[in-house]
Formats: C-alpha cells, structure tokens, sequence
C-alpha cells in the first residue's frame, strides 16, 4: 500500500493507506484521533473540519494522499500543556455546545475564521459559519463563544 | 462512503501531469476536489487513476496584465475572494468567489477545477462568459463564448488542462445569485458586465450550462437601469426543474436576479 508522511498536530506521522482513503479515515481509524468526527459525509455539515497547512478544510473531502507531507492540526491539537485554546474555553464559558457532536467542526472553524480576520461582527461570524451545521440549534450561543473568543485573542 | 479503488499520482509539473493521464486508462485529473471527491464517493465516478494537479505553484497567481486580470487555474476561491487586485479591478468576481460553497470548500476549490467541470449550477461559468474571459489550456485558448457546450460539457479534449483564465476588466459589475441554502450553488445566478465593448449578461443554474440572454444585453445597452430588464423573462420551456425549483420559478428568478445584478453594478462607479 502506499505510505503518507503526514504532521498531525506537530508529530510527524508515517503509515501505509490506501489511495481512496479519505483524510478523516486516516485521522479517526489509523491514527485514533476521533475527536474529527463524520456527520454528513458530503462535505455540508463541517464536523470534520481539519486544518491542513493552517487552512481550514472539510476531511472527508480530501483524500489522505492530498496531505501527504503537509501539516494537519486537529481538535486534540488546539489545547496546550492542559489548557483549552481560548476558543475552546469561550465555547465552556458561553454553553456554545449541546450535543457535542458538532463542536469540534465548529471550533477548528470558528479559529480558521479568527485567523483570518472574519470574526469582526455576529452576521460575518454567521456567514463564516455557513459550512457548519449544529442540529441542536445552538447558534446562538456559538456565535456568542466565537465573539468572545476573538476579542479575547485580539486582546492577547 | 467510499469511492471505488483507484490510483493516485501526485503530477509535479504540467508535462508530467499530460504523462501520466496518457498512460492510464481512464484518469481524470484532481485539483481541490469538492465537486469530484464527493461524487467519487457517491460512485458516481470512477476514474482508474486520480492525477493530482492541485499543488502545482505554476498554476496558483493572480497578475494585473493590461487591461486584464489572469488568474492562474489552481488558484483557490479563497485566494480570488481576499485578493485586493481582484477587489478592486472586478469588484463581482472577488463577491462571486466569496459566495462559492463554504469557507473550507473555498480553501480546496479551483477556478480551473469549476470550470472544467462545469457544472450548471456553479457560479464561475456566470462570471468567465459575462466577462468575456479567454481560457488558456495546455493546448489552446478558447474564448468563453465558445467554452461551454452543455451538460458538464465543455470545449476541453481528454487531457486537456486549463492554465490560466485572462478576465479583461470591465467598466463595472454585478453578480446575483439566489442561493441553495443546502449546497450553496446557484438556483439561479446572473453576472452583468458593462464593458469596452459592450454590456454582457451571463446566466447560471437556469439550463445545461451557463448561457447569455441578448435581449436584455440589448435592452442594458440602450439603458444601464434596472428598469431595462425588469420587463424581461425568459420562457420557462428549457429551463432546469428539480425538487429545489420548477422552471417557471426559475425563469422568475431569472429575470429578479437579472435587476439585482444590475443594481449592484449601478452601486459601483462606472
């Protein structure tokens, strides 16, 4: 099978996939990080969202051989020595999440669209948002966390 | 959902990339993916083999050459939405970019990569033909006007790669597009260019293809006003009709999006 060579939240990853092998697969089923979850699986829902060379992207619609040598942050890769990345924190602090199952999608999202000075105001942060959907309808307190959180990293 | 088994090969130049589709059987080319991909792991495509030309720097830039803008094919909706040239030389097709799919489809997706597949609802093909683009491909350069052919067809052969898209810049724009809220591909759109030579009016999601409507080019030319196409509707007869819309809301649509595209390139100075 052919091998990928992939940094998936600063370790450098070496394994055997096959070519169909979808980057969620690699990340949830080879690797173990299922903290990437599959919701539609026709790229609308945005649970899967991954960064890969620091943008943000949908993983179920990029093949794992397409991120061979590249840099791919995930969920589990946003916290540092146990504390939560000010997103994270801001989603706690403003009950930004019901369910859960969405979460991970929406916070590598909601950094994404800080990073790239999107976070400016509520119906920007909707907009950005558009590939993410939470079926418990907790909109409302998502963009509350993502306002929060991007003052908050502006400040810092 | 997973496609079915097939090859992948990373191209590192153009040359390899037409080396390796003529050793294989039925390869198609993979540039962002996002409209491949997914009907790959619908099975509704099953290429042998995958040709990966979506990390080739020779076709990602954005040039100001005169009097047009050359967008290079690999280059992502993202980088063509946030580009200040793009912005400022054709403000519509920054806003049009910004409109395609999602922010992480925005990320993968290509200009080259839309137009080669050309779907009929997706937003570039209402900006290259009401702009009057000229296509570059590894083996000609076609003007838009004679690009799109149909259904997913266009004038590209087997193997054909598109290089670069040469937009010249007009004197303003509009684009509007009333949205699947769903998809986030055009029910209707509609691109209106006033240029050196002429007013332009681009159609999308409404037939096989994007497609022109000369009688409300004619109609803008004699009067660049909303006015001028609000009295304008196409027959529904051969319009698109699916479980989003009939072809009668279509041909509404049409004509809504039509005043609107106007009115936002009346917003702009001319």
């Amino acid at each position: 099978m052919p091998h990928v060579s992939v940094t998936v939240n600063g370790e450098r990853k070496n394994a055997e996939v096959e070519d169909r092998t979808l980057l969620v697969y690699f990340l949830r089923e080879t690797l173990g990080l299922t903290g990437t979850h599959i919701g539609c699986d026709t790229s609308q829902c945005g649970a899967c969202v991954v960064h890969v060379n620091g943008r943000a992207v949908k993983s179920c619609s990029i093949f794992a051989r397409q991120a061979d040598g590249a840099n791919v942050t995930t969920i589990e890769g946003v916290a540092h020595d146990g504390i939560l990345h000010p997103v994270q924190a801001a989603f706690r602090e403003h009950h930004a999440l019901q369910c859960g199952f969405c979460t991970p999608g929406m916070i590598m999202t909601a950094i994404d669209m800080i990073q790239r000075g999107k976070a400016t105001d509520r119906s920007t942060i909707r907009r950005e948002l558009d590939g993410n959907f939470c079926r418990c309808t907790g909109y409302q307190n998502i963009v509350d966390a993502i306002e929060a959180a991007a003052k908050e990293m502006a400040a810092a | 959902m997973i496609p079915y088994a097939f090859s992948y090969h990373r191209a590192t130049s153009l040359a390899e990339a037409q080396a390796l589709f003529a050793n294989a059987t039925e390869a198609k080319f993979l540039a962002g993916g996002q409209t491949l991909i997914p009907a790959m792991k619908q099975r509704l495509s099953a290429p042998s083999d995958l040709i990966d030309i979506g990390q080739l720097e020779e076709l990602s830039f954005i040039d100001d050459h005169e009097g047009a803008i050359v967008i290079g094919a690999g280059t992502r909706h993202s980088e063509v939405a946030a580009s200040a040239l793009v912005r400022k030389r054709i403000p519509a097709l920054a806003e049009l970019a910004e409109e395609i799919g999602d922010p992480a489809v925005r990320h993968m997706g290509t200009m080259g990569g839309s137009l080669a597949t050309s779907d009929p609802a997706a937003d570039y093909p209402a900006a290259v033909l009401g702009l009057g683009a000229n296509i570059a491909t590894t083996r000609k350069t076609i003007s838009a006007d004679d690009y799109f052919l149909g259904l997913f067809q266009t004038k590209l052969e087997d193997g054909e790669i598109i290089t670069e898209v040469s937009f010249p810049v007009p004197r303003r724009t509009g684009y509007a597009k009333f949205r699947n809220p769903a998809s986030h591909y055009a029910v209707v759109g509609v691109f209106v260019a006033e240029t050196a030579s002429g007013v332009r009016v681009a159609v999308t999601g409404a037939g096989a293809c994007a497609f022109r409507v000369g009688e409300m080019e004619d109609s803008l030319a004699r009067n660049f006003t909303q006015e001028s196409v609000a009295g304008i509707s196409l027959p529904a007869d051969g319009l698109n009709s699916d479980l989003h819309a009939s072809a009668d809301y279509r041909a509404h649509l049409l004509t809504v999006m039509a005043r609107r595209a106007v009115a936002a390139a009346m917003g702009r100075r001319p």
